[in-house]
């Protein structure tokens, strides 16, 4: 180790002034600029209100929409108003028209049925419709029966006739003449389990229900009669309620929810993957495994007279309801064709502009820059405006994508391509020019070979970048999947779908990023070893 | 001696310039067949895109053509002044209390007096989403490109997991997450915000490795030699030979963003784009074109500025990306 003296340091700094002693905005650069982008970060949180934004953010259903992206809901709804327990699905459920699943369990009983019926019938209470029929409520022979206290058609219903109705009907009336309820015993369904998962269920009698998770177990009494669920006092944190008597959640994390109502429990339970991706559920393929959908496919009876199975099965999937395969695909590919198409006749364009727009390939400064302000323009129309125009022009769809991509590229082309072609090596030219090459011999051979791997490789890292522009202006109108993609998160329902799409794009871009990449590496690659 | 090695030589090159010239016609005969396959496969592939495009769009080419200029037809405002007073919000002649023509309303106050016109806020709004947007995504980018640098981590499998990662933020589309964020947030500039940074960490990552490989090793060995640990080896090799690159990178990822941020906020996310959207959608013609002027100015001079900015910090390599 050798250790300098204090002299040969200072002789050092004497020798590089400029290493030791720099300006102050040298020395003070990066804190100066991180205090300025601090500061600026604070200017932009009050611009924005970042943090208001942040904490009003509905976070709670963020990540039910990520839940969305991977797997779906089957949203069964156990009524018992009546006091039968009767389970439905809505009708587009995931599950078909009329499912039986196995974790829905029904078990049959005598359950005691209140009934709301029209009036209790017979002649007896005809005399009570006089004013009831004002309200339109009974059938129109019921007036011309009626006597007396027609005209008074604002009471609704007099004390009187009511009492006569009551009399009537034949058990526990609750209320006004023209229904009446009966109780009945008959056999129906007296209890419903559903489970949510493995240690999750929720069983659900008239009058009751029980939700359990992990082996704490809540009992909500259910009252229809009433519209009230009353809860017990402390709930664990995975029940609420908002004030007494009114609905009850039940969470069970990622396996579902459910809605305890005083007439109805709806469930959601939630199932990892994406539902019917293949087959709808109106699709004769719907619910078959794979060696099954082969087997129909192949060796099956016809299903249509006019078709083959196979053509059947096509049709099904291109035409699925749920995922909508065909249209989905149609519009990747105008995205595709968009970028492609918009970026090649953007390069054909700007490829003789721009050895106009050259000073020193066309000695004209007036040609230069009115060329040169020509790119800019049309760089500097923003491509939204251009998409908007030619959405106007053409009507959605990919002609505007094209268009917008044309009209933008070409400037941009031209803007790097007359740059390229300002920086090239002379001499090539001179020597060609001097053998007597007449001039579109001298560019031909003096100037594309320098040029044309670099015009190539921009063209196709434009392109790469493209296919990305035009996932964003479809938005707008413009063609291609970026509206499909945005109607389907504005319902907000069909995340799945959207993670469909998002996956394709996504491959669409890895594949293309790839091709770009090579052949950028096989023309670069001649450059690199001069 | 001399003349038999000539003659060798001689016969030598005789010989073999045969084989030379035939290897030459060979080499130029098969590029030109790829030239020539190549050019009548792209053609291909051009008609039946162009066929595909005409096929699937809402109207057909030859007879939508005369429609070429409605939207600009639409943008004829009721006098030359129109537009300047949409522009600074003054009162109009033609104010009948509808949004049309109402400019003033509106004015952003700052003071009792003195106000912001709308779009010029509004346009505020977007460059500053850009500008927080290319702020956020350098400083992650900054700190994701060491790690997926060949010369300076030398573990395959955390250089393998950066670029990854980027890649997917890269190519991740920006309005999904907009979209995401919006149905969070409801509307507003944030949702662009973070969409475009994350597309910008991924973007301006990418660039930033590609610079960190390409820089000059001699300042990192002579920090190794003396001792310096990896952090300092970054921080006092290469971090200050590859910041003007950075700079640079980051002021054209700006001028892109700015693009973007417009785009995103006629989906929606707030900014200039919301309002242009907006004004076409209701046929407010004078609004419509005071607002794309506006956006066209500031897009050319936020490209002068950066170009300029760029030709400072780097001098010519500026311009030459897309390589």
């Amino acid at each position: 180790m050798t250790t300098l003296t204090a002299e040969q340091i200072d002789d050092i700094a004497r020798r590089h002034p400029d290493a030791f002693r720099q300006s102050f905005l040298r020395r003070f650069a990066y804190p100066l600029g991180v205090v300025g982008l601090a500061l600026y970060t604070v200017y932009a949180w009050w611009f924005f209100s970042i943090g208001a934004v942040l904490t009003n953010g509905h976070w709670d259903i963020a990540g039910a929409y990520l839940a969305d992206w991977v797997s779906y809901e089957v949203r069964p709804e156990v009524d018992y108003e009546t006091g039968d327990l009767k389970v439905t699905f809505p009708k587009y459920s995931p599950l078909g028209s009329d499912p039986h699943p196995d974790w829905v369990k029904e078990t049959p009983g005598k359950v005691t049925v209140t009934v709301t019926r029209p009036d209790a019938g017979g002649g007896a209470p005809a005399t009570s419709t006089g004013a009831a029929a004002t309200t339109s409520f009974m059938s129109p022979s019921s007036p011309a029966t009626s006597t007396g206290d027609g005209g008074v058609a604002n009471s609704f219903m007099s004390p009187s006739s009511s009492a006569t109705s009551m009399g009537a009907s034949a058990g526990t009336g609750s209320g006004s003449g023209d229904t009446a309820s009966v109780t009945e015993v008959r056999d129906g369904t007296a209890r419903v389990d559903v489970k949510i998962s493995g240690t999750s269920h929720v069983e659900i009698v008239p009058g009751a229900v029980v939700v359990t998770r992990g082996g704490q177990s809540v009992t909500l009494k259910t009252d229809p009669e009433n519209h009230r669920v009353e809860a017990p006092a402390t709930l664990p944190d995975w029940i609420s309620q908002r004030k007494p008597g009114s609905k009850v959640y039940a969470y069970f994390g990622f396996a579902g929810r459910v809605e305890i109502r005083a007439d109805v429990t709806k469930v959601s339970k939630r199932f990892l993957g994406w539902e019917n991706f293949w087959f709808d559920t109106r699709s004769p393929y719907w619910g078959k495994t794979f060696p099954q959908v082969m087997a129909l496919a192949f060796s099956g009876d016809r299903i249509e007279p006019g078709r083959s199975n196979l053509a059947v099965m096509w049709d099904n999937i291109v035409n699925n309801a749920e995922w909508q395969h065909g249209d989905v695909w149609i519009k990747l590919l105008q995205t595709i064709v968009m970028a492609f198409v918009g970026t090649l006749f953007a390069v054909t364009l700007a490829f003789p502009l721009s050895f106009l727009a050259a000073r020193n390939i066309t000695p004209n400064p007036v040609l230069n820059q009115i060329l040169k302000r020509f790119f800019d323009f049309q760089r500097s129309v923003d491509m939204l405006i251009w998409a908007l125009f030619f959405t106007r022009a053409f009507g959605p769809g990919p002609l505007a994508g094209i268009s917008a991509i044309f009209f933008t590229d070409t400037g941009t082309f031209g803007k790097l391509y007359s740059e390229s072609l300002e920086n090239i090596d002379d001499k090539q030219r001179e020597g060609v020019r001097s053998v007597g090459a007449s001039p579109a011999a001298v560019q031909r051979f003096g100037v594309v070979p320098q040029v044309l791997p670099v015009f190539i490789s921009q063209a196709l890292y434009f392109w790469e970048s493209n296919t990305r522009s035009a996932t964003i202006i479809g938005a707008v109108g413009a063609g291609g999947i970026g509206l499909k993609l945005w109607e389907a998160m504005r319902t907000n329902q069909d995340w799945e779908n959207v993670a469909y799409m998002v996956i394709l794009i996504l491959i669409v871009v890895f594949v293309f990023d790839n091709i770009s990449n090579a052949l950028r590496s096989r023309l670069t690659e001649p450059a690199a070893q001069d | 001696m001399a003349l038999a090695d000539a003659t060798g030589r001689d016969s030598y090159i005789r010989d073999g310039r045969y084989d030379v010239e035939r290897h030459w016609r060979d080499l130029n005969a098969t590029r030109r067949l790829y030239t020539i396959g190549g050019l009548i496969l792209l053609a291909v592939a051009l008609v039946a895109s162009l066929w595909f495009a005409n096929e699937t769009n809402a109207g057909k080419f030859i007879d939508r053509l005369p429609h070429l200029f409605d939207f600009a037809g639409d943008l004829i405002p009721r006098d030359g002044w129109e537009m300047w007073r949409a522009l600074f919000d003054r009162p109009s002649p033609y104010d009948t209390g509808s949004l049309q023509y109402n400019y003033p309303v509106g004015r952003v106050y700052v003071t009792d007096t003195f106000y912001i016109p709308e779009y010029f806020y509004k346009m505020l709004e977007t460059l500053n989403i850009a500008l927080l947007a290319t702020f956020i995504g350098f400083t992650f980018g900054f700190a994701l490109c060491f790690l997926a640098a060949k010369n300076l981590t030398a573990s395959r499998w955390l250089r393998f997991t950066v670029r990854r990662f980027m890649e997917i933020l890269r190519a991740f589309p920006e309005i999904v997450i907009a979209g995401f964020f919006l149905a969070i947030f409801s509307l507003g500039p944030i949702p662009a915000i973070i969409a475009v940074s994350i597309h910008t960490i991924g973007a301006l990552g990418k660039m930033f490795f590609e610079v960190v490989e390409n820089a000059d090793m001699k300042a990192d060995e002579g920090l190794r030699a003396v001792g310096g640990n990896w952090l300092e080896r970054v921080w006092f090799g290469i971090v200050p030979q590859v910041m003007p690159n950075f700079l640079s990178y980051a002021l054209l990822r700006f001028e892109i963003n700015v693009r973007a941020s417009t785009i995103l906020g006629a989906v929606g996310a707030g900014g200039i784009g919301e309002v242009l959207r907006l004004s076409i959608s209701r046929g407010h013609e004078a609004k419509t074109l005071a607002i794309i002027l506006l956006l066209f100015a500031t897009i050319v001079c936020v490209d002068q500025f950066s170009a300029w900015l760029r030709k400072k910090l780097v001098g010519k390599q500026a311009f030459e990306f897309g390589r």
